[in-house]
């Protein structure tokens, strides 16, 4: 049976809402729950759930809906007062009248004296209006929310470079400002290499390796995805780039992106050519063939971008970013005969990745191992996976992907829908090598082990020959500390390369040599 | 550039687990609350936005009207006499305007009582069928300079209070607070209910009118002021406000009444009556806010007002327009024996306090009824802070001790309230939904949307 509650006038951001709906889909007896507010998106996406009830066709935008698929009435008894209780929790520190919370922008700019950034978070079609206000105030911002129209963004970039603001996204995951993490962030050494990236799992990548190897992270500021697109016009990429070129905390560059349309990578390259410290710059995809100044350096990967900043950074010759890399596959060679050795069968490798450049990072490296590689979020639109969720061949799928998400947090918090491909591409007869990526770090799941483990155990008990590689993205002083999720990882069967470019490259070299062996 | 060579503080709105890597790290942040905007029409908070000079520059002269208002309780008059407007066949009530047909019980009650007070009908069913046969009129208070609580009925031989904003010259009237139990504020049409209206206009009424004539004047907004330092915030708790009214009032009764049993029982019922301010607590608001009316481009309301079946608002810059939306049921703490189902939605004038910057704006100044807003002071503090967020200043006479005497949130500008959701804070009594049961309980509530949307939206599009 479905029942429902209608809660008039209570609003509350997605993200929160499905995290109750996930623990209320815990409690026994709940079949299956939505808690949302009752827009019209939102109706649609429940609707296919069944789940959508006439009490909720009628609630409108501002009220909260929730209805629960129950087996018993206990249940959804169960299910409401629970779901009330974490709706309305209260905070549980309470340390110099930090647990109080501001009543709205006014208040939190008179609390909290000297307020330089705001970090917004609330639904897309109110991030723009209230960003307005921020950048009123002076406040840079960092926009987390996606679905803000480009116009929109556009205006509010202008705007900030007007006011000489920051303005971080829309669709910005990551930032780290004066060393402290912003949102989706690792816990980094501060050091002298300033970043800019377009994308937050990329950011995340190269500022954790670049810790792990040593060096440390001056500043990174994130872009959000559009702003190298034409319409923007990388106003933020720009103004990044001025801000760290006069940095004095920052003595070597690094940019990451997608490769940007023409135009704007002239003005990139004009800008660029403007700043007096070596820059290092990745556009996943795309090669900057262009000789920009002497001291620029152009890379393929994440990976070897992050390792020529830190030997910039380190005043190490930059031949040793190739050394380091070198290192790690020939270990990887080893380790890769050896699992070569177990196929018996030809096979494919599918990659479930929660990070969306990662998926791209694959891509880069994959082919010249395997050839086509299929994906979501292809880089060649010929490889474009016509379905999903039915992956054919070599593929890899981004599974932060609007196909995944829609209804249920980031794949990097909410494990479960991966978990779930783990063991069904596990138990495919074709499949004999899995590449994973887990994002460690604030605001990624805080207990990755316990929930991936059990899927990890499930899959290889399915696929005897299976070989699962992964690239843990953290650092040793972040909340679910490193080693330890490596640690755990290796000790159930994964074999963990130090970045995705290594695994992706392990991953890639293991079915090269079973193909040799093992004549399709 | 500033952001990397200054010390970064961080405000977080939204997803609160962003606050953990900033706490790590030892970065300062504040979580800020968010609502959505009550109006989904972004066109109009950017033509707004267009005209934000002049609107500020309008709000501003409004806001000093308001907080320059000087009243005063000057005298005391029959309605008919005095408010302006007044008929015998005309009632006024709470709110904005209503037909009889659309009346909630209590009010429509309250009208029956008057009917019968005022000798048009001899008992509650005839009252009834002169009440629904067109033959009397009815018109919300406000549009006679007049406000009344609950269901705020004013009859033409009524007793009002007469105040006089000193510093602009406008008066506002409202009649003498019958007490708590069966009256017929609550929709009581009893016996001892007309029976107390008559003592009240031939003992009380003249007793207090001649001791008012005897001191001349009665400084309303000093009262106030020190009332809100004595845990009053004037619209549920009216015991500083009272106790200093008496001892303002006192010495004149006993030196002007003759009759020294009267002087007792005058004296006895207002001393007996914790909320006797309250209907000079909401003279003084009307006083003071019509001051502030019709000043062209101004954003800021003049009345937040409601009858029981609506609740409707007024701007400065928009006129007598009323914007309207239904009003709703508080949420309060009930006498024994009620409980929510018995409650009416949200009635009387009283909000005009809130309006004022009083009421539910000044709850931090009163924790003594925190037990109304969630049990704890800091919840009292909480409301009065968001309060800040939706009006246009704060005051320069009310002012919270428990703030550091910051002055009260006052002048709710419609613009940062469509734009912020946030909802104007109301203190209030509740009524049975039937007539002639009285008070159930007393609680909270905040305003309801659609008419600060209907009101924001109007203004803007009417913006030139």
């Amino acid at each position: 049976m479905i029942k429902t509650v209608i809660k008039k006038g209570a609003y509350f951001d997605s993200v929160s809402l499905m995290q109750v709906a996930r623990k209320l889909n815990a409690i026994s007896g709940v079949i299956d729950s939505a808690v949302v507010m009752a827009t019209r998106e939102n109706k649609g996406i429940i609707k296919a759930s069944g789940l959508l009830t006439p009490e909720i066709l009628k609630a409108g935008d501002s009220d909260l809906a929730i209805a629960v698929s129950v087996k018993s009435p206990a249940a959804a008894e169960a299910a409401f007062k629970s779901a009330d209780e974490l709706l309305n929790r209260k905070p549980s520190r309470d340390t110099d009248g930090a647990a109080r919370k501001a009543a709205g922008l006014d208040d939190a700019v008179k609390m909290l004296e000297g307020a330089n950034l705001a970090v917004i978070s609330v639904a897309g079609r109110f991030a723009g209006a209230l960003a307005a206000r921020c950048l009123e105030k002076n406040l840079n911002v960092m926009l987390f929310s996606d679905n803000v129209p480009v116009e929109t963004e556009l205006a509010l970039k202008k705007a900030a470079v007007k006011k000489g603001l920051l303005v971080m996204g829309p669709d910005c995951g990551t930032a780290i400002i004066n060393g402290a993490p912003i949102a989706f962030a690792n816990s980094v050494r501060r050091g002298n290499i300033g970043i800019v990236a377009a994308s937050g799992t990329g950011l995340q990548e190269v500022t954790t390796l670049i810790t792990n190897e040593g060096a440390g992270i001056s500043q990174a500021i994130g872009t959000g995805s559009r702003d190298v697109k034409i319409e923007i016009g990388a106003l933020t990429l720009l103004q990044a780039l001025k801000m760290l070129a006069s940095d004095p905390g920052t003595e070597v560059l690094l940019i990451v992106s997608k490769p940007p349309h023409p135009e704007i990578l002239k003005r990139i390259t004009a800008e660029i050519r403007k700043i007096r410290k070596p820059v290092v710059a990745v556009f996943l995809g795309g090669v900057i063939e262009e000789k920009i100044k002497d001291d620029f350096y152009a890379a393929r990967t994440l990976e070897e971008a992050a390792y020529k900043a830190v030997c910039l950074g380190k005043g190490w010759k930059l031949a040793r970013a190739r050394e380091i890399i070198y290192d790690m596959n020939l270990k990887a060679g080893e380790l890769a005969k050896t699992e070569a050795a177990r196929k018996k069968r030809s096979s494919c490798l599918r990659g479930l990745f929660s990070g969306g450049t990662f998926v791209s990072e694959a891509q880069v490296i994959l082919p010249e191992l395997l050839g086509g590689i299929w994906s979501n979020a292809p880089l060649d639109k010929k490889w474009k996976l016509k379905d999903s969720l039915k992956l054919s061949g070599h593929a890899v799928i981004d599974m932060g992907e609007d196909e995944f998400t829609v209804g249920r947090p980031h794949p990097m918090i909410d494990f479960s829908l991966r978990n779930k491909m783990i063991v069904s591409e596990a138990a495919r007869p074709e499949v004999s090598v899995l590449l994973l990526d887990v994002v460690l770090g604030y605001g990624s799941n805080p207990k990755p082990l316990e929930d991936i483990l059990p899927s990890i155990k499930e899959a290889f008990s399915r696929n005897r020959e299976l070989s699962i590689v992964a690239s843990v993205t953290g650092t040793e002083t972040d909340p679910q500390v490193r080693s330890k999720v490596v640690k755990g990882l290796e000790a159930a069967g994964v074999i963990v390369m130090p970045s995705n470019a290594g695994a992706c490259r392990l991953a890639g070299e293991i079915l090269r040599l079973s193909g040799k062996r093992v004549k399709p | 550039m500033k952001l990397f060579e200054s010390e970064l503080k961080v405000i977080n709105i939204g997803l609160e687990s962003f606050r953990q890597g900033l706490n790590d790290s030892g970065v300062k942040s504040v979580q800020a609350r968010f609502k959505p905007p009550l109006s989904g029409e972004t066109a109009l908070f950017d033509r707004a936005g267009r005209h934000s000079g002049r609107i500020e520059k309008a709000n501003k002269k409004v806001l000093a009207r308001i907080l320059g208002a000087k009243p005063a309780l000057v005298g005391m008059g029959t309605a008919l006499d005095v408010v302006p407007g007044m008929k015998k066949d005309l009632i006024l009530h709470a709110g904005p305007p209503v037909a009889w047909a659309r009346m909630c019980g209590p009010m429509r009650g309250g009208i029956m009582a008057a009917l019968i007070y005022e000798g048009l009908a001899r008992d509650p069913k005839e009252a009834e069928k002169l009440a629904a046969s067109g033959k009397i009129k009815y018109s919300p208070c406000h549009e006679h300079n007049a406000v009344g609580p609950m269901a705020g009925i004013i009859s033409a031989s009524m007793p009002v209070f007469i105040v006089k904003n000193e510093a602009a010259g406008n008066y506002a009237y409202a009649t003498q607070n019958e007490g708590l139990g069966k009256v017929l504020r609550y929709g009581a049409y009893s016996p001892e209910v007309i029976e107390r209206l008559k003592w009240m206009e031939t003992a009380l009424y003249p007793t207090l009118k001649a001791a008012i004539a005897s001191l001349g004047r009665i400084d309303l907004k000093a009262i106030v002021a020190q009332a809100l330092h004595m845990g009053d915030e004037v619209h549920n708790r009216n015991r500083a406000g009272t106790s200093l009214f008496y001892r303002a009032i006192a010495p004149a009764v006993i030196a002007t009444c003759r009759d020294t049993g009267t002087a007792a029982r005058v004296l006895e019922f207002i001393n007996g009556n914790d909320h006797f301010f309250l209907n000079l607590s909401m003279a003084l608001s009307k006083a003071s806010l019509d001051a502030g009316r019709g000043v062209k481009d101004s954003s800021v309301v003049v009345v937040m007002a409601r009858n029981g079946t609506d609740f409707g608002v007024q701007l400065s810059g928009t006129g007598g327009k009323w914007f309207t939306g239904p009003a709703p049921v508080p949420d309060a703490l009930y006498f024994p024996g009620y409980t929510k189902a018995d409650a009416n939605p949200d009635i009387g004038d009283s909000a005009i306090t809130e309006t004022n910057g009083l009421g539910g704006f000044a709850i931090a100044a009163a924790p003594a009824i925190v037990q109304f807003v969630g049990g704890t002071a800091a919840d009292a503090v909480g409301y009065t802070l968001a309060m800040y967020e939706i009006t246009a200043g704060e005051n320069n006479i009310y002012k919270i001790p428990y703030l550091n005497f910051r002055g009260t949130p006052t002048g709710i500008d419609v613009i940062k309230v469509a734009k912020s959701g946030i909802l104007p804070f109301i203190d209030t009594g509740v009524a049975h939904k039937k007539a002639g049961i009285g008070q159930v309980g007393a609680g909270v509530l905040s305003a309801p949307p659609e008419p600060f949307a209907k009101a924001f939206e109007y203004f803007a599009n009417n913006l030139k």
